[in-house]
């Protein structure tokens, strides 16, 4: 029940967001709706749910971008979030060095470019055109760019999105070492269910709503979470048996008082 | 052998080209080149307005190409696919205007030097327009470029670090529209999109960075028009279409030696 006094905490959460309700922009057509959202200093927090389930408006509302219909979001005062958005393309139209896209939009010296890009794994690319990098190193200087300025908070919005299967289990990797080193929390939103979930500290299941939300082993075993991804989520499941053989007590909103099981039926 | 005509043509031209040289990059990276097409064919229905109600055509030619700015973010924002609309509002600014010009006795013989230009017939006060506007509208893009290059690389990264990518888009259409303005007497209203584009198009496999393809493209843009001048000087060819002429010389040279 660790988690339950950590979310009882109050003060120390990075963002806080309540009863958050958002339509989709130019319409009255619900996105997201009464939404409860932390997260807290150091924590690997996986947002996941199937497309059009409202994640990436979730993202965009936590940071500020986008209007809400109802409800409130509280970013801690001086909050550094490095951001890295979901399909980031640069156009082959401008010419643009990896140094120089580093620089935007505040102007950074090249210790500073050096150290970023050491730090994800893709030193020596300064000069390199972006639109010549392959996908994996393109991802690894959007989050070196992220972590420019000592961000509290980084925020991937499906971050190994065109990356093969070794590629995203090295992208989490990195992501691990860099919240130990950096002591970043970090909000992901991902749909790769398997690797992602192992990752996190804690996942949310969304879908208009939050399905559910706990520890990894917790939602993976959830039936609305199973519901939602059927076959990939029975993966995942096996993933978890194999690699954890001790029983987690984590209860799944169980803070709030409102089962998993009873929200689903509101969708 | 510098005539006073020519050498104010001369200044004209490399005082259009210190700005479409920067401000055509944008055309280029945004991929708006029809939206500044749009814009400059908008500007002869100006002209006519300008010649009707006896004003300065700079006036009538800005007022109407900030109008059409207007006109295409107010259509975009309600859905209207962008291709099949500027295509639709650039033609129908060109006809329109030509049918209004028609109207007017006073401006008839002189149509073909608002369509393609009239730079041997630049007067001071051309000039001094031209300059001034120019250093505005330089001065505007030095001052934001940090942020209109971040939010033309990318809208999300660029409101992530506080900026709004629709105050940097409404600049870059006032900036447009302003120089689509200092632009008609020197190429013309079919020519503008030509002298933001072609320059920085030829710039763009030069340079690795886009301050450098910004400044590349402003050379070449002042090389095109002292060529064009000299072409037209020599060969009495007519000046605006002899500088883009020489302008897609140059974006030739340059797809030759791209880098790779």
């Amino acid at each position: 029940m660790r988690r339950m006094r950590r979310r009882g905490a109050g003060m120390s959460a990075l963002i806080e967001a309540r009863g958050l309700t958002i339509h989709r922009p130019g319409s009255a057509e619900t996105v997201l709706r009464d939404v409860d959202f932390r997260i807290d200093p150091q924590e690997i927090v996986t947002v996941v749910g199937p497309n059009g389930s409202g994640k990436s408006s979730l993202v965009r509302a936590l940071l500020g971008h986008m209007p809400l219909a109802a409800g409130h979001v509280a970013r801690r005062p001086g909050l550094r979030i490095g951001y890295v958005p979901q399909r980031v393309q640069i156009d082959t139209a401008m010419p643009m060095t990896v140094r120089r896209f580093l620089s935007l939009p505040r102007r950074i010296n090249d210790a500073e470019a050096r150290t970023a890009l050491e730090r994800t794994g893709v030193h020596g690319i300064d000069r390199r055109q972006l639109a010549q990098l392959s996908g994996g190193q393109f991802q690894r200087v959007l989050l070196a760019r992220a972590l420019l300025h000592r961000p509290h908070l980084l925020v991937l919005d499906e971050p190994t999105q065109g990356l093969d299967q070794p590629g995203i289990v090295a992208f989490y990797q990195l992501i691990a070492d860099l919240r130990r080193d950096t002591g970043a929390a970090v909000l992901m939103v991902s749909h790769d269910l398997l690797v992602v979930m192992r990752a996190s500290d804690r996942v949310v299941c969304l879908n208009g709503h939050v399905c559910c939300e706990g520890t990894p082993e917790h939602v993976s075993t959830a039936p609305a979470y199973r519901a939602l991804f059927g076959a990939e989520a029975q993966g995942a499941l096996a993933l978890y048996r194999h690699h954890h053989d001790h029983a987690h007590d984590d209860g799944c909103l169980a803070d709030d008082g409102r089962g998993h099981a009873a929200r689903t039926h509101h969708a | 052998m510098l005539d006073d005509f020519f050498l104010r043509a001369l200044l004209a031209g490399l005082g259009l080209a210190a700005v479409t040289g920067p401000l055509g990059s944008f055309v280029v990276w945004r991929r708006i080149a029809y939206f500044g097409d749009s814009m400059a064919h908008a500007a002869i229905l100006g002209v006519a307005i300008s010649l009707a109600f006896g004003m300065s055509i700079y006036a009538g030619t800005l007022a109407v190409a900030i109008a059409m700015a207007l006109l295409v973010s107010a259509l975009v924002a309600r859905g209207q696919v962008m291709d099949t609309m500027l295509g639709v509002l650039a033609h129908a600014a060109l006809a329109i205007g030509l049918v209004a010009i028609s109207f007017v006795p006073s401006a008839r013989s002189d149509l073909a030097g608002f369509l393609f230009g009239d730079v041997l017939a630049v007067g001071w006060t051309d000039l001094a327009l031209i300059w001034g506007g120019g250093a505005l509208v330089l001065g505007l893009l030095a001052w934001r470029w940090q942020r209109l290059v971040t939010a033309t690389v990318n809208e999300e990264l660029a409101m992530a670090a506080g900026i709004d990518p629709r105050l940097e888009r409404l600049i870059l259409s006032l900036a447009l529209a302003v120089v689509v303005a200092l632009a008609i007497r020197v190429v013309g209203s079919l020519l503008i999109s030509a002298m933001l584009i072609v320059p920085a198009a030829a710039a763009r496999g030069l340079a690795a960075t886009p301050e450098r393809m910004a400044a590349l493209a402003a050379l070449i843009a002042a090389a095109s028009v002292a060529a064009g001048l000299w072409a037209s000087l020599h060969l009495d060819s007519p000046a605006g279409p002899s500088i883009v002429a020489a302008a897609t010389l140059f974006f030739i040279i340059g797809q030759v030696f791209r880098r790779g």
